[in-house]
Formats: C-alpha cells, structure tokens, sequence
C-alpha cells in the first residue's frame, strides 16, 4: 500500500477483491488438506464440496483483481506468487484445522459472515461484484445451513462433544473481529458499491450465532472481548506461512508448469 | 475456402449438435438439457464462426473447462472453423432451466431430478424449512429422507429410500 492518505481507486478495489478472494481461497485450502480425512463419509464429501465451491469463489474474485490491477497477471499468479505479507484474507480462516471441532466452528463463523456479505454485495452497484455474489450465495447459503445444523448438533450432544465445540468458540473468537472491521478501504469501496460496510454485518452475525449457540446449549463468548486484527493489511499469525509453502510449492520449483 | 466454409450453418443448427454433447459427469444428458448454453450466434467473425455462451453450474465445478472443450471440438467435427466459447455469470445459472426431457433423462439414469424450484437463498436455517419432496428414482416412493446436502459432485445431494432402502443421488436445487 502506497504512503498516501487516499488510495487511487483502482488499487482499492484491488484490495477489497483480493480480501474477498484471499478468505475464500485460504479457507479452502485447508479444507482440502482434510479431503479422505474427514470423520464420516458423507462429512468428508461435504468437506470437498465446501472447498470447491469457495475455490470457484476465490477464482472468480481474483479474475476480477487482477484486471483491475492490469499488469497482464491473473488469479494464478496472485494465488500463487505472493508472498505472506500480500495476503489479504482473515486470521480466522489460517488458524489450524485442529479437531473436527475446530474446523467445524472456524467454518460456522466464516460461513455466517460470508452469508449476509453475499447478501449485501448482491445488491451492489458494481456490476461485476453483484453477479459474482449473486453466483456465490447460492452455494453458501447450504454452506452456512450445514454448520449450523451441525454446531447444535454437537454442542447438544454428547458431554465431550459439547466440551468440544465450546472450546473451539472460546478459542477462535478473537479473530471474528475483524470480520466487521470498516477501514479507509472498507469504506470507500462499500460506498462506491451502495452497498453498508463490514461493521454493518455485526449484529446480524451476532444475532445468527447467538441464536445457534442457544439451540446448542453453548456459551456465546462476549461481543465486548479483545479482537485479535491485522489479516486485512497483510500482517498474519505464523500459520499461513506454512499454508503457502505447501499450496504455492509447485509454481515456485517449477515456475510456470501446467497441468 | 474449404467445404466447410460455404455450409450454410444457422443457430438452429448448432443448438442441435450442442444438443448432442452430453455432460462429462452425466453423459445421459445434454449441455442443452442442462440449460448451460445461455446464447448461440453465428458468422460474427467470418461464414463459419460461431459464439456459444454458457453459464457455469457451479463456481468451482470441474467439468466446466471439459464442457467447454467438448463443445469446440463437437461444433469443429461439423465444419465450424472459428469457435468461440464465452462464460456469463448473471443471470446466475438455475436448475429451473433444465429441460423436461433432461429432468426424464436423469431419473432413467438413478439420480432424482430437482424439485422445480430454485435454492431458497433467504432463510439461513434449514430447520425451518421444509425440504422438498424427492421421488425415489429406483422404486418412486416418496418416502425418502436426506443423507447430506452434500454429494458425490457439487450439484447433487445425497438421499436414501425408506421403502427399497437404496441410496441415490438428487440433484439439487439451485
């Protein structure tokens, strides 16, 4: 980002399409490491599905970036040819696939967020950026159906799979801050797309969550904690460095292979 | 110019042989049965050119770059020279646009078609709707109950019959 107080606005829309590309692409790179791990089979397909649909999403978002960028690159190159510090997507979605339950909760947390974005992107006056959401809350709207079901399903179940899940919450809560988060780019290109900002998703996330965890007999942990931030401006906690090592391995040995 | 050259090739005549490339994950139906193919022109860019516009199902389905390969080479064995695949996203593809006799096609095949409605993208719980109601393919009972929304490709869910106890897929709405 260019020292200067206002970002040109194609450089801001580069970074609020890489934000939305990088989450989704991210997120779907550790759901694929679990594919034939998954705890059941019809979990495990689910899984696969999940990682699919959002590595079209990442696809299509990327597309978009790297014309607005202009430098004759594309989505492969972004994906694969920055480094950490380039990367836009949320802490939440590079924290570790850890337990099943982990997984489960990061993606309920991320799928929620990522409905109601959807929604309200839909509706944005950028052509390109409505058609994209349009695409895109269709397969997420299952998604975010899924881990709801399951989240009551576990946090209702069983004395260790409660003790689970509530674990997972406590410990994955301070990176949902920054889902809300409305800085200069937020805001401008949120404007720019008639469209409310981040911080406007708050309540409705609350409210989703809130409701799911009652029906699951868990403990939602409070709106008010600290928030762990950072992700938007490319600073990341140490796991997406070990993420990129393994996803951009390929393209880095052998610059330029293709399948 | 070749033979191909002076055909006479019209729109209708290119959604017939489009009709003719079936999907590579259900080869029992069409690109056409499918409802992908958004718009044919033809001779735009000289007398055997033509543009086939297609929607992709899903973001991330596989089979689209194949489908878009088969179309090439289907619409080049009928003496097309200069074939132009181009991808549209809105409006987004809906299973509402497949045809009735892909919907047939795809029960003979085992695998139930959509219920004629799309994704219900409002709501946020699915415990507070009501799912549709699935037709074993295998027996036609309606006694039937979900599995997983998530099946063996992106566009099907997973089902089991409570009367011929077989499982099946079901494409689902979107």
């Amino acid at each position: 980002m260019r020292n200067r107080v206002e970002m040109d606005m194609d450089e801001r829309k580069f970074a609020f399409l890489t934000r939305m590309g990088d989450s989704a692409l991210i997120l779907s790179q550790q759901l694929c490491k679990l594919c034939g791990k998954g705890p059941a089979l019809e979990e495990d397909m689910a899984l696969a599905n999940v990682a699919l649909d959002l590595i079209g999403q990442a696809r299509l978002w990327l597309q978009h970036a790297a014309e607005v960028q202009g430098a004759g690159g594309d989505e492969d190159r972004l994906a694969f040819l920055r480094d950490v510090h380039q990367f836009r997507n949320f802490l939440l979605v590079e924290q570790p696939n850890g337990s099943y339950a982990d997984t489960l909760m990061r993606q309920f947390f991320f799928d929620t967020w990522h409905y109601f974005r959807l929604q309200a992107l839909s509706q944005s006056t950028d052509a390109r950026i409505a058609e994209i959401a349009q695409k895109s809350i269709k397969e997420v709207t299952y998604h975010v159906r899924r881990t709801g079901d399951l989240i009551v399903r576990l946090g209702d179940g069983t004395e260790e799979s409660h003790a689970r899940v509530q674990a997972a919450a406590n410990e994955l809560w301070m990176y949902t801050g920054e889902m809300f988060e409305a800085d200069q780019v937020e805001l401008a290109e949120a404007a720019a797309c008639g469209v409310a900002p981040a911080s406007g998703l708050r309540q409705p996330w609350l409210d989703h969550v809130g409701q799911v965890f009652a029906e699951a007999t868990l403990t939602m942990p409070s709106p008010d904690a600290w928030m762990q931030k950072g992700g938007l401006q490319g600073r990341h906690t140490e796991q997406l460095g070990y993420i990129l090592a393994e996803m951009q391995f390929l393209q880095r040995a052998y610059p330029a292979a293709q399948w | 110019m070749n033979a191909a050259a002076e055909l006479d090739i019209g729109p209708d005549q290119v959604w017939g042989w489009l009709a003719e490339v079936s999907d590579p994950e259900i080869p029992v139906i069409s690109v056409v049965d499918l409802g992908i193919v958004r718009e044919v022109t033809v001779g735009a860019a000289g007398p055997a050119s033509c543009t086939v516009t297609i929607t992709p199902t899903y973001s991330g389905c596989p089979a689209m770059e194949v489908i878009a390969q088969d179309i090439d080479s289907a619409l080049r064995r009928h003496g097309l020279l200069q074939v132009t695949i181009e991808t549209r996203l809105a409006p987004a593809w809906t299973t509402d646009w497949m045809s009735a006799a892909g919907r047939e096609k795809l029960k003979g095949y085992g695998i139930a078609p959509p219920a004629q409605q799309v994704v219900d993208i409002s709501g946020i719980l699915r415990r507070s709707r009501a799912e549709p109601a699935v037709a074993c393919p295998n027996c036609g009972s309606a006694r039937t109950r979900l599995v997983s929304q998530f099946g063996s490709t992106a566009c099907k869910a997973l089902y089991r019959c409570d009367d011929c106890l077989e499982p099946f897929d079901y494409f689902k709405c979107h």
